[in-house]
């Protein structure tokens, strides 16, 4: 069995109250932290475990922290960004859902290693039912004296606030968060300056994702050093994967750093295979975001190497053969799903959530969406193929926030590895609007 | 875009009142800004929408100006700006509820309560629309219903016909 370390508790009854997850060693990371180090520990342990964002970029957390500006009488802030909405995730929810209290302690070690005294939580406004859960966690550790005034008679002081957003993609973009966190629309800022030196209120501020958050615990309970020896090279411990699409299992898994995707989605302990008894056509790994592989290029690198749920292997290959670890959101697409149709699909979703500001964004989304729309019904001209191929490139890198990239990415991946079903929607538009494309393999374009 | 054609004069009751006194307190002092997304939440569950009348008076509670609250009720998806049936239910149609039958429950729920996208039904009581990914791809096809966001997972053609009998009658005996 892979070893958890957020997870760990995950079935015990009750473990969303503060009674039962102090039973079972909650708080523990907080007595420790504030009682036995100083800010700089904690920050030191962070640093030595490896932690990488795990949100979506990765970036390793304790150098984010490491980054953050302190100057005389200014507050610093800590915002936990539990504004998911990347399709394919679903872990902040599902742990905020379960085990609340474990992001309120990672909330107060956090705060206080970054020198905090007043944090927020923005999670988004659907999870409505979570903000609850959230806040009633927030109340219990304040009445069990771990949150407000001279926190464990320590002297530290500390509250934290839950912040709803309002249905809006951009806002999981640290700076736009940070902006709807102010009362404004959720327009990303022009970076530097970075938050870490002008944020919230223009002060020094550190955004971190609800699993990296968590994972702290772990951290300054057992040292950043026992952190870093799960996993392999720069991936360090453990990673909340939420799977999606055609498995037997979906859900949130816990794995630790380096399991193979193969074992991910064929074990019994992970995902159990591919529903239906159909086979595997493809696979989303990190999010919608990030570069679509079909099944050879998921299960194995180009090198011929098993494909690892590592920020290093999944990456292998570039985004020429590879994808992106992201923010863990998995989805695999069975044999009868039209490629076409999905990368309409998101495309569609990145034109929806783009904020306006930057023209290749706003306008590019858009255009190609009705490009993709075009070939899906069936109107489609090859030359359209080459036109989506430029519209995405021209995107790519040229705007402010890296939603624009997100939005070109899948739309590249899905044109380098599926053309041929491209192709066949605009050459056999009739026979494309009647049953689906299969798998390229299978030689759809001379059907014997 | 906000209603010009309709609009709701309302007057915030001393309850609704001490729960944006209670929001204000979590920001600094003169970042009572950072309070207005919270409390369009609070208004729009009491409401059901964002009449101009309803966030004029927001602009005034917090001192900003009413373009402040337009701009900001105008650029999040959550915020109604015209009346909606009294239970709206919004189905997630990103691709990974897709890939599990998002679109044939989308139209299952139009053919049940015939109308259309964003309409309201004669009764006043459904409204539905497509909303972009809800965080829960595993447990597909999904919707919400506000102002609470109570959620349903794993839909049904059957599961969603009962909830709208549910519903109805749950509006009746009130």
């Amino acid at each position: 069995m892979a070893r958890k370390l957020l997870l760990a508790h995950i079935d015990v009854p009750g473990i969303h109250t503060f009674d039962v997850y102090r039973q079972k060693g909650g708080y523990r990371a907080v007595e420790k932290a504030l009682k036995s180090m100083s800010p700089d520990d904690v920050v030191e342990e962070v640093k030595k475990s490896g932690l990488r964002g795990r949100g979506g970029a990765g970036f390793p957390t304790g150098m984010k922290w490491g980054f953050l500006a302190k100057p005389e009488g200014v507050p610093r802030y800590l915002v936990c960004n539990g504004d998911e909405s990347e399709p394919g995730t679903f872990k902040d929810r599902f742990l905020m859902t379960h085990i609340p209290h474990l992001l309120i302690e990672g909330m107060i070690v956090s705060s206080y290693a970054l020198g905090a005294h007043t944090s927020y939580i923005y999670i988004r406004g659907e999870m409505m039912p979570q903000i609850r859960i959230v806040e009633k966690a927030i109340a219990e550790a304040k009445a069990a004296g771990f949150l407000g005034k001279n926190i464990l008679g320590t002297g530290y002081d500390l509250e934290i606030h839950v912040q709803p957003g309002g249905g809006a993609y951009i806002c999981g973009e640290e700076t736009a968060l940070l902006e709807s966190l102010e009362g404004e629309r959720g327009n990303p800022r022009i970076k530097p300056p970075f938050p870490a030196v002008a944020g919230l209120y223009g002060c020094p501020t550190v955004v971190n994702n609800v699993e990296s958050i968590a994972a702290t615990v772990p951290i300054v309970n057992d040292g950043g050093e026992e952190y870093a020896k799960i996993g392999i090279e720069r991936s360090t411990g453990t990673k909340l994967i939420s799977a999606g699409g055609n498995l037997v299992r979906p859900g949130v898994y816990e794995i630790e750093m380096g399991l193979s995707m193969e074992e991910f989605i064929y074990s019994e302990e992970y995902c159990g295979g591919i529903a239906n008894g159909r086979r595997l056509k493809a696979v989303v790994a990190g999010g919608s975001s990030v570069p679509i592989l079909p099944t050879h290029l998921a299960l194995k690198t180009a090198k011929g190497e098993p494909r690892l749920m590592t920020y290093e292997s999944l990456a292998d290959g570039g985004f020429v053969t590879g994808t992106a670890m992201g923010s863990g959101g998995f989805i695999a697409f069975d044999e009868d799903q039209c490629i076409v149709r999905n990368t309409l699909n998101f495309t569609r979703f990145y034109h929806h959530e783009s904020c306006g500001q930057c023209s290749p964004c706003r306008e590019g989304t858009g255009w190609m969406e009705k490009v993709l729309h075009k070939i899906e019904y069936g109107y489609g001209d090859m030359s359209d193929i080459d036109l989506l191929w430029d519209i995405q490139k021209n995107i790519d890198g040229n705007t402010i926030c890296p939603l624009g990239d997100a939005a070109a990415w899948p739309v590249a991946s899905a044109i380098r590895h599926f053309r041929e079903e491209f192709e066949w929607h605009i050459l056999q538009p009739e026979e494309a609007q009647t049953r689906n494309f299969g798998l390229v393999s299978e030689g759809v374009m001379n059907p014997e | 875009m906000l209603s010009v054609k309709e609009n709701m004069i309302v007057e915030f009751s001393a309850p609704l009142l001490e729960k944006f006194a209670e929001v204000v307190t979590r920001y600094p002092d003169g970042r009572q800004k950072s309070a207005l997304l919270p409390i369009l939440h609070l208004v729009q569950a009491e409401y059901g929408w964002l009449s101009v009348d309803a966030m004029d008076k927001v602009a005034a509670y917090l001192n900003i100006r009413p373009i402040e609250v337009y701009e900001v009720a105008t650029f999040y998806t959550m915020f109604f700006l015209q009346p909606k049936g009294k239970y709206v239910l919004e189905i997630c149609r990103t691709g990974p509820c897709c890939l599990v039958g998002a679109e044939r429950i989308m139209q299952h729920i139009e053919n049940k309560l015939g109308v259309k996208e964003g309409e309201v039904t004669t009764d006043g009581l459904f409204s539905w629309r497509g909303v972009e990914c809800m965080a829960a791809c595993g447990f597909g096809p999904v919707l919400q219903i506000g102002p609470e966001y109570t959620f349903y997972e794993n839909l049904t053609e059957g599961k969603v016909d009962q909830l709208i009998d549910e519903l109805k009658q749950k509006a009746q005996t009130k």
